[in-house]
């Protein structure tokens, strides 16, 4: 797309994914034709409730649970997170109160953790490395007999690390506990396999599947039971009343099912992407590094730090070219805050400052990737010839 | 979400680098974000003549440095001090809420110089005593 002929290339699909065009041909009967209400008697509901099993069929597959109960819909990946964790924490409060989690867990993991601790409950948030990957032996220390409840990113999209999520099953599991895992950004671009990999609970996003935004799923495994956030009529088995989001949830089948079938190619076009743009960015522009594993990483993810400069200033610079990403600088935060995922790799704020995420989607081409080349040495040359911070030898 | 004023000044900053002989130089950092920001100044006859900035810091705050040192330069040194956070956000039609800490930053950084400016001129009449 162009527009004012300024290439528009949009790289911030960790943000938000556009919706895949099949899935919203599968989800337009659901709005004016077939609008029954699952919980329906008649045919109209029928109809959409025998549409809602197919879509908890799609997904359950692409997870390969046990069986399409295990899925319960949600009004997406927050709710999913805040579901699970206060679900089995609530559930088991007799028999523990103490939450683990990591450092490295999205917002709303960390804040339905905080949210327990006000009512009681403890809260551990267990170190990382510098690659972002869970220290185990600390996570092993920090798993009591308290603690019924581990929470862990499989990848975290800010920095791409991928979680040993199978060791951490196996001492999660060796210890009494049980394992949620956000697989937000994870299930869609690698293979998630509940069983293999030994999950109790998953959270799982729609929109990052390009289904549409406002729905997601929580995966619970069969014999396990949890408290409900929202009481009511008692859909989705009690666990999540409320009438179904019936179109986007038929679009959520479709988009797990494109995934299955398209995720093993789409991710290894993207991975050749990223691995370009990564050394095509590090190589030529000095006191530039990766955040996150070089080769444990998710396919989508280039996250970068510029030294001595500020990253709302080249999301400033590359939005005038044209180009939109995203930056875990305090000046790019609503809290104006540095990212806590990249403090808890143990960078310094200033170091945070300068950090760059693209993330790549479907729609983005090796072309795109040589555009980003081309144009960010001469924005960090920019703004690093304004800075106090430049060391003398970078000056041109 | 910046005004096209902002945008220009962040495109276009004026007055950017060091001034190697400077008379005065203040540097602050940003308490809310952690930020940073120099400015040089170069006074003749109690005006300043020559003023630069570096700016370590967003659009805000690359904007806002470039806004001071064009209303802060041909004025005396009084004068320059009344420039204020206020009167640099209005210069540039206008910061988004969360940004007015920034241009702070760059009024802060002009009154840290003066006073460096103002404090030499003090030790040296001190000694020429
Ligand atoms: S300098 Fe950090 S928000 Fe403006």
């Amino acid at each position: 797309m162009t527009i004012n002929n300024v290439r528009q290339i949009y790289v911030d699909h960790s943000a938000g994914k556009p919706v895949d065009s099949r899935v919203v041909d599968e989800m337009l009967p659901y709005f004016k034709a077939s609008y029954g209400n699952p919980s329906s008697f008649h045919r109209f509901g029928q109809e959409a409730k025998q549409a809602l099993d197919n879509s908890r069929e799609d997904i359950s597959k692409l997870i390969n649970a046990e069986k399409p109960e295990t899925i319960i819909f949600t009004s997406g990946a927050t709710e999913s997170n805040n579901l699970a964790i206060k679900g089995m924490a609530i559930r088991n409060r007799k028999k523990g109160t103490k939450i683990v989690t990591s450092a490295v867990e999205h917002m709303s993991v960390v804040n339905s953790c905080k949210s327990l601790v006000r009512q009681g409950f403890q809260t551990t948030f267990s170190p990382v490395d510098s690659y972002g990957l869970l220290d185990l032996a600390k996570l092993e220390e920090n798993i009591d007999e308290q603690t019924k409840l581990v929470s862990v990113v499989y990848a975290n999209g800010e920095i791409g690390t991928i979680q040993p999520i199978n060791e951490i099953s196996e001492i999660v599991h060796k210890k009494g506990a049980y394992l949620h895992v956000d697989a937000t950004a994870a299930c869609g671009q690698i293979p998630v396999n509940v069983k293999k990999d030994g999950i109790d609970l998953m959270t799982i996003s729609c929109n990052d599947m390009y289904g549409p935004k406002g729905v997601g799923a929580l995966y619970l495994k069969d014999s396990l039971r949890i408290d409900p956030l929202l009481h009511g009529g008692g859909q989705e088995r009690g666990l999540r009343s409320g009438t179904e989001n019936v179109s986007s949830i038929i679009g959520f089948g479709k988009a797990a099912e494109i995934t299955r079938l398209e995720m093993k190619s789409e991710s290894k076009r993207l991975v050749k992407i990223r691995d370009s743009l990564i050394q095509g960015l590090i190589d030529p522009v000095p006191y530039t590094f990766l955040n996150g594993h070089p080769k444990k990483r998710l396919p989508d993810n280039v996250s970068l730090r510029f030294n001595f400069i500020e990253g709302e200033s080249i999301l400033l610079s590359l939005a005038l070219s044209g180009v939109f990403a995203s930056s875990g600088s305090a000046c790019a935060a609503k809290t104006l805050q540095p990212s806590h995922v990249l403090l808890a790799m143990g960078l310094k704020h200033e170091e945070a400052h300068g950090s760059l995420m693209i993330t790549l989607g479907r729609q983005n081409t090796q072309k795109d990737a040589d555009y980003i080349k081309e144009l960010i040495p001469s924005i960090i040359d920019r703004l690093r010839n304004m800075s106090p911070l430049t060391p003398k030898e970078l000056k041109k | 979400m910046y005004s096209n004023k902002v945008m220009d000044h962040f495109t276009h900053p004026r007055n950017t680098g060091e001034i190697i002989d400077a008379d005065g130089v203040g540097t602050v950092g940003n308490p809310t974000c952690g930020d940073l920001m120099t400015m040089y100044i170069k006074i003749k006859d109690n005006r300043i003549e020559d003023i630069k900035f570096k700016t370590f810091g967003c659009g805000a705050a690359i904007a806002t440095s470039s806004m001071t040192t064009e209303l802060a330069k041909g004025k005396t040194i009084d004068e320059a001090m009344k420039i204020s956070r206020a009167s640099v956000a209005e210069s540039l039609g206008g910061l988004p809420k969360v940004k007015m800490h920034c241009s702070n930053l760059a009024a802060d950084a002009l009154h840290a110089a003066i006073e460096d400016y103002k404090g030499k001129l003090k030790k040296n009449k001190e000694e020429q005593k």
